[in-house]
């Protein structure tokens, strides 16, 4: 036989305890990152079963496009590709004749030697997030070595950094989050900013630009490499308005991000600070991983 | 026992995973908190069984799979689920839509709670269709609870047997 009544106190001690417990739990998340464990513990082994289970018709609708598409589509596809390597690997001979000379130059001046980089192809899986957070949720983690804090790009430019990690999958930051923040310079004069997100896909703001700063719309805005999470030189993104208030301290500028945020399904995590490796063993990294 | 407690388990194994499932950008807006109301409704029909501490450590799941803070959406269905739990009895007498419209209240309470925690920490969304979950998951508790009634009462009934 069931009680008819709830134990009284019992319940109501139970939620006091555990809403202290809940606030406890936000205070250590927010100012700290002690919890960034327990948090992975709980994705690998509960949540990310279920992304995986949730990813696999999307990955079958993937799966299947490639495999009964036309004979002809493939071709031409295959055709476009091929154009593709052709003009890449043109302009990768001049970079490497630049690289060389960069090298020299730096010598001549006793500069620093320029450290490397490392990637590695991750995926998109198809799951939603809180829907005010700018997050994509990635099919590398732990397991790839991959690190808090690590700056994810894809074909265009800076699209984030990782903020969570599993063993098998991250959560990365989009650089259009409103909490997210990344130091940048113009490319054209090397004017230093800082770009913060504002929670819509395409736009980006510039803050603590002076009125009479040189910018101007069109200008590609990259990463600067202070701060020291982002590799320097990446494009972020590109200037397409500026406001002069008159009344206010500093302009309004906002810009574009020319990474694909919303549309990318591949893309890159950076190990930067790395000794320099041949482009052959990233390519080669990249197809084994895959 | 055993049984309910797996069935429970399940149910909220699917709310989860409806939370994460990706949706067209136009219905992202109206995805109703599944979570919350799954829990709603076992704290209502099973409170010696389901209470505070199954909401949880549902939340935490719900933290960690949405990536928002640690403890934000556990606080909200801790309190939701004690408040059923204080009034199920009243609750589950009601007719459905008078349901619907307790778990509107219920559901914009935890919304609130989120929003406030949004807030202090800097990104609280500002536009009213922030609350349009709640209206969507009170559109379609009359069918949740039905689905979920008879999903109960098919397990207990086999377990008797």
């Amino acid at each position: 036989m069931q009680p008819l009544f709830l134990r009284g106190p019992s319940v109501t001690l139970r939620a006091i305890i555990l809403v202290g417990l809940s606030v406890v739990l936000m205070i250590a998340d927010h100012r700290w990152s002690h919890l960034e464990s327990m948090r992975g513990a709980m994705e690998s082994y509960f949540i990310h079963p279920l992304r995986y289970v949730i990813n696999i018709p999307v990955d079958f609708i993937h799966w299947s496009s490639n495999s009964f598409s036309f004979h002809q589509e493939l071709l031409d596809e295959n055709q476009e590709l091929k154009d593709q390597r052709l003009r890449a690997q043109v302009s990768l001979q001049k970079l490497s004749i630049l690289e060389k000379e960069n090298e020299r130059l730096r010598k001549m001046l006793s500069a620093q030697p320029k450290v490397g980089e490392r990637v590695l192809i991750a995926e998109l899986l198809s799951i939603d997030m809180d829907p005010y957070k700018q997050q994509v949720v990635l099919n590398k983690g732990q397991q790839h070595s991959v690190y808090l804090g690590q700056p994810v790009i894809d074909a265009w430019g800076v699209m984030g950094q990782v903020v969570h990690r599993g063993d098998f999958s991250s959560t990365a930051m989009l650089i259009t989050d409103p909490s997210h923040a990344i130091p940048v310079q113009v490319n054209r004069n090397g004017l230093r900013s800082t770009v913060f997100g504002n929670g819509q896909t395409d736009r980006l703001e510039l803050r603590y630009i002076p009125h009479n700063a040189d910018i101007e719309i069109g200008d590609l805005i990259i990463t600067s490499g202070l701060g020291g999470r982002f590799p320097p030189n990446y494009p972020v993104g590109r200037i397409t308005e500026i406001e002069r208030p008159a009344g206010e301290t500093f302009a309004n500028v906002i810009a574009q991000p020319v990474a694909h945020i919303d549309r990318s399904r591949e893309v890159l995590l950076v190990w930067h600070n790395q000794p320099e490796i041949e482009v052959v063993e990233i390519v080669k990294e990249a197809t084994d991983n895959d | 026992m055993t049984n309910c407690y797996r069935v429970v388990f399940l149910s909220i194994v699917v709310a989860l995973m409806l939370a994460m499932m990706p949706l067209p950008d136009w219905a992202q807006s109206f995805r109703p908190d599944w979570v919350t109301m799954v829990l709603i409704y076992w704290v209502m029909a099973l409170p010696q069984q389901v209470g505070v501490t199954v909401a949880w450590v549902s939340g935490l799941l719900l933290d960690v799979s949405l990536g928002s803070i640690l403890g934000q959406h556990a606080i909200g269905l801790v309190l939701v689920s004690y408040l059923v739990s204080l009034q199920y009895q009243r609750i589950r007498v009601f007719s459905l839509f008078q349901q619907s419209i307790v778990i509107f209240i219920l559901l914009i309470f935890k919304q609130i709670l989120v929003l406030w925690v949004n807030g202090i920490v800097g990104q609280a969304a500002e536009t009213w269709s922030y609350f349009l979950p709640s209206l969507a998951g009170a559109v379609i508790w009359p069918w949740v609870f039905t689905l979920l009634r008879n999903i109960r009462r098919q397990n207990t009934r086999s377990s008797h047997i």
